[in-house]
């Protein structure tokens, strides 16, 4: 059944390219999705291969078109992607004409995203996010803005590279492991020869980096988010981008002890992504770019949790790493989709995405401005959304080996955590500056007149922040999801007091094994 | 029926086309093309009913033709790819009628229906070849149909200067291999390959081994003109020059064809080499220079390249390197846990047919919109014709090596192979080799999306185009999901 997830899309695809109606075929497709992902994600039992699907496609290497909910961060990511595809399908106003290469895209995007997410074989976890590629490319430099066709360069060349690195390094892993099938649970069962790890994690960290644009590898980003169309910057920095987190953390437990050595090395690359990415941010003069670097810049946040992770050692010794990680790719995902699709809605209205051109928005826009400043707060990190819960898990998992051990001193991992925490302060810098510049102040020329968002324009950047906010006040209806997770990994639990107000600040004491237990 | 009956159908096919051509009706020459690929169809469906074993009235035989689920694959790719050429010669007689006897007229283009079908008996013959000497004949009769094949369009100075450079280099080859094949057979006083392979495989080859000079030397040279003939390094000059010369379905049949028929020589003559120990090492070090040295040469001279046959031709000598890294990491034994290379380098040259050829048929209909073959001839191809676009970007995401369609198994198995033999060199070449090969083929689908178009005229595809590209293409998709068919073709 859950294969379904992946052909709806494609079927509404050639459908609308053969001919059909392409908006409401789209928008079909994507509704279904979204509840066919909802009702899969609810009634799951933690049984993969409930729905799955596993299909031998060839005998010599062992390859299985596998596909289903391998565990709680499949589940979350697959939300992920429903969610912001059909925020996307929704908002994204395609020139005329364009339709029967617009929608298609967007539509292919989103099957290669789940594909990636669901396929419980290496194979086709690598196979479908090239799918999701080729459309993103090809969007890029046909229907993309400004010098769309440098920066739809850029990124294939950068993208392409990264994924040929990472399959060197995955070519290598299989070869390594000598598993039975390239299957997930086989390859996890398989164990890899200390000397080798450290070469295959090198391959990984650099092929999966430059996919998530670690530092130095981001340069392809912000250009090509500043010139995409709306819903392939949503999709892109929203949900495909998270591949190569998703990757890393799936792949983590083989490679474990290779990643070990090259620990300092990636704690320098991402504070090069919160920091100097965070001050390459500040000093933007376009909305747009300023959006796309600050995606860069919070990726950072999510190396954070890896590293934190690589440091424990081992999933059961930093339980919280990795529901870290996930918690805030999923808020990251939907926030920076929601900032993109409004940062399209600000430029049709006013014509621009110069800061220095825009002014006094929120008088014309208010509810335009109400949404922006909702996922810009979010994106900051303010409690009561969905970034801060995943934030603060972020910075916990960084000092949880300094809670279980305080006469151990600050070790790199509590370092670069305390560094980390400047970069909450340089997003507000950026992002209410923006906010001051583009809807404050007086009203401008550009905004003159701007008309607020239509009703029809409201469902997808409402539809966005209620998933903002519903697990920012409780982070629990992400992360039950992460329950069903390997039996070894005790489940984390946000727990409210019935006295406090519900701001999805976990309770944390030292003294206990797992840290988001209550006590 | 026996087996080498259908060598001899095809032959006199090719003959009572001839004849036709000669002593029929003049004017319309197409009829002949339709009659060829009727015949050679007729060829296809023999082939199923052929016997699997060479009857034992005729014991002879068996000396210098063998008959296995290989050799029935490479006699399927080679009737394949000639009906495929036929089709795109069909499409093409326009261009091809202006540099033959009175231009504009078909007068002149009747031989080059006829002269494919001897190509293909040729391959075919080389298929089963198991002796040096009937494989040396085989690769002739393909050889010197091609001189023609590719001097054709006579009024055309591109192609005669093809012809010529072709003629040049393919005589030096020969001459390569027949010398090769005299030290080969003066070392070891034979020329049956199956005879070689038990006296290099005998332990007690102790005896040959102040003969290993000579031999090695005599493989070396043969290897030369099986190089000529894949198109590696260092014969690999011609490539270039003549694929962009020769008429489009020629350079097709050159880049598929001929290229297959070298690959199963090879793969014939090098297997008693590299499954003994007698001579495995050198060996394997002359082909991994060979191989990294193609891979190396035919990705990075592809990358500056403006014209889209000439494109096509690099990537071929590019294909030959992978195709030749799966050969130097030999692997025999079918029953291990990899595939062997004998099933890489099937499997990579019928996924290879699909996606070139298709890229030819692209070809074919772009010059007959454009006049021009260049790739600033593609701009803006996508509001010209969808269709096309979209399928010219499947297709060379395919020879990209793109996952999810045909043209990546390939390239897996010959990188899962050379790993597991540990030639890092060569995979370390391979992964640079795939990476400039995104390059220059996106530089086509980048020129295809975002690049305006020079004129917004609609671009028609001619309807035995629109099938073969519609099956081509459709079939490096399906077999990009699910490979295994090809496999049990290989398999028998």
């Amino acid at each position: 059944m859950i294969v379904l997830l992946i052909l709806i899309p494609i079927a509404a695809a050639i459908a609308i390219m053969a001919g059909a109606p392409a908006r409401p075929a789209a928008l079909g497709a994507a509704l279904l999705n979204l509840v066919l992902g909802a009702i899969f994600a609810l009634t799951f039992t933690g049984n993969p291969d409930d729905g799955g699907l596993t299909i031998q496609i060839l005998e010599k290497p062992n390859i299985h078109l596998a596909l289903g909910l391998y565990d709680g961060m499949s589940i979350i990511l697959m939300l992920l992607t429903v969610i912001v595809t059909f925020a996307a399908v929704l908002s994204g106003r395609c020139p005329e004409g364009t339709e029967r290469i617009w929608f298609p895209s967007t539509l292919f995007i989103a099957a290669g995203a789940l594909g990636a997410f669901l396929s419980t074989d290496l194979f086709f976890f690598y196979a479908f996010h090239e799918l999701a590629l080729i459309p993103t490319f090809i969007m890029i430099g046909m229907l993309g803005r400004g010098d769309r066709k440098e920066a739809a360069w850029k990124i294939t060349i950068y993208l392409a590279f990264g994924s040929i690195v990472l399959l060197a390094g995955l070519l290598w892993l299989v070869n390594a492991a000598g598993a039975d099938s390239l299957l997930f649970d086989d390859l996890l069962a398989s164990t890899i020869p200390a000397d080798q790890q450290k070469g295959i994690a090198a391959f990984l960290l650099v092929g999966f980096g430059i996919l998530v644009s670690l530092f130095p590898f981001h340069s392809w980003a912000a250009p090509a988010y500043a010139s995409a169309p709306a819903p392939v910057s949503m999709l892109h920095a929203g949900v495909l981008k998270k591949f190569g987190l998703y990757g890393l953390l799936r792949l983590y437990p083989m490679i474990s002890e290779g990643l070990q050595p090259w620990l300092t090395w990636l704690i320098v690359l991402l504070l090069g992504n919160i920091l100097w990415v965070g001050f390459v941010t500040i000093n933007q003069k376009r909305l747009d770019l300023m959006l796309g670097n600050s995606s860069v810049m919070h990726m950072g946040y999510v190396f954070l949790a890896i590293a934190a992770l690589i440091a424990a050692g081992s999933e059961s010794a930093n339980p919280i790493a990795k529901p870290a990680a996930i918690v805030l790719m999923f808020a990251h995902g939907v926030s920076i989709a929601l900032l993109f699709g409004l940062s399209d809605r600000i430029e049709r209205k006013t014509g621009t995405l110069e800061l220095r051109d825009l002014g006094g928005l929120a008088k014309s826009a208010p509810s335009l401005a109400f949404l922006f400043g909702l996922a810009g707060l979010a994106s900051i990190g303010l409690p009561g959304l969905a970034n801060f819960a995943g934030e603060v898990l972020v910075f916990l998992s960084g000092f949880k080996e300094f809670a279980d051990d305080p006469a151990g001193g600050l070790g790199p991992i509590q370092v670069a955590t305390i560094l980390s925490l400047w970069g909450v302060v340089i997003s507000a810098v950026y992002i209410l500056r923006a906010y001051r510049r583009t809807f404050q102040g007086p009203v401008v020329t550009a905004t003159d007149g701007a008309r607020d968002l239509t009703f029809a324009e409201r469902i997808p950047a409402v539809f966005l922040a209620f998933f903002l906010i519903l697990p920012g006040l409780y982070p629990n209806t992400l992360i039950q999801f992460m329950a069903h997770d390997a039996p070894s990994a005790e489940p984390p639990q946000i727990v409210h007091d019935a006295d406090r107000p519900p701001l999805g600040i976990p309770r944390w004491s030292p003294g206990e094994g797992s840290m988001l237990t209550e006590h | 029926m026996a087996p080498y009956y259908l060598e001899a159908y095809v032959v006199v096919l090719g003959l009572v086309l001839l004849m036709l051509e000669a002593f029929g009706p003049a004017g319309r020459k197409q009829y002949l093309g339709l009659a060829a690929i009727g015949g050679l169809v007729f060829a296809l469906i023999l082939l199923v009913f052929t016997e699997r074993e060479i009857p034992g009235t005729n014991a002879e035989m068996t000396r210098f033709y063998v008959i296995d689920s290989q050799a029935l694959f490479y006699k399927f790719l080679a009737l394949i790819c000639t009906i495929l050429v036929l089709l795109l010669t069909l499409d093409f007689r326009r261009i091809l009628s202006e540099f033959t006897e009175n231009p504009g007229s078909e007068d002149g283009t009747g031989e080059y229906y006829a002269l494919p079908v001897f190509a293909c008996a040729g391959m075919m013959w080389m298929a089963s070849a198991k002796d040096l000497v009937s494989l040396f004949v085989a690769l002739e009769l393909v050889t010197i149909t091609f001189y023609i094949l590719v001097a054709y369009m006579r009024r055309n100075v591109g192609s005669l200067e093809a012809g010529v450079k072709y003629l040049i280099l393919g005589a030096l080859s020969t001459g390569f291999l027949v010398y090769g094949i005299a030290w080969v057979y003066g070392t070891l006083g034979t020329t049956d390959l199956a005879v070689i392979s038990t006296m290099l495989a005998d332990p007690g080859a102790a005896a040959l081994a102040d003969r290993r000079i000579p031999l090695l030397f005599g493989l070396a040279l043969i290897l030369l003109a099986l190089a000529f003939k894949i198109g590696a390094v260092p014969m690999q000059l011609w490539i270039p020059d003549v694929y962009q010369g020769a008429p489009t379905p020629t350079t097709a049949f050159l880049s598929v064809g001929s290229k297959a028929a070298g690959f199963i020589a090879a793969l014939r003559i090098l297997e008693p080499f590299l499954q003994s120990e007698f001579a495995r090492a050198q060996t394997v070090f002359i082909l991994l220079v060979l191989a990294a040295l193609t891979i190396l040469y035919g990705n990075l001279a592809a990358i500056p390249q403006s014209n889209f046959k000439r494109l096509l031709a690099y990537s071929s000598i590019a294909h030959a390197g992978f195709i030749l890294l799966a050969i130097t990491a030999w692997h025999g034994d079918p029953e291990g846990p990899t595939l062997t290379s004998g099933e890489v380098v099937g499997f990579y040259l019928g996924t290879y047919l699909l996606m070139t050829m298709g890229a030819f048929f692209v070809l074919v209909v772009v010059r007959n919109a454009t006049g021009s073959e260049e790739i600033s001839a593609f701009d803006g191809l996508a509001c010209r014709n969808p269709a096309l676009a979209l399928t010219t970007a499947i297709l060379l995401a395919a020879l990209a090596g793109l996952p999810l369609t045909a043209g990546f198994y390939g390239k897996l198995f010959a990188f899962q192979l050379a790993i597991d033999s540990k030639l890092w060199w060569g995979v370390a070449l391979g992964f640079i080799g795939v990476a400039a090969g995104f390059y220059y083929y996106f530089k086509v689908i980048r020129a295809m999306y975002w690049r305006p178009a020079a004129s917004v005229e609609p671009i028609e595809i001619p309807v035995i185009s629109r099938y073969a590209l519609f099956t081509l293409t459709l079939l490096t998709l399906l077999l990009g999901i699910w490979p295994q068919p090809v496999l049990w073709l290989l398999q028998g």
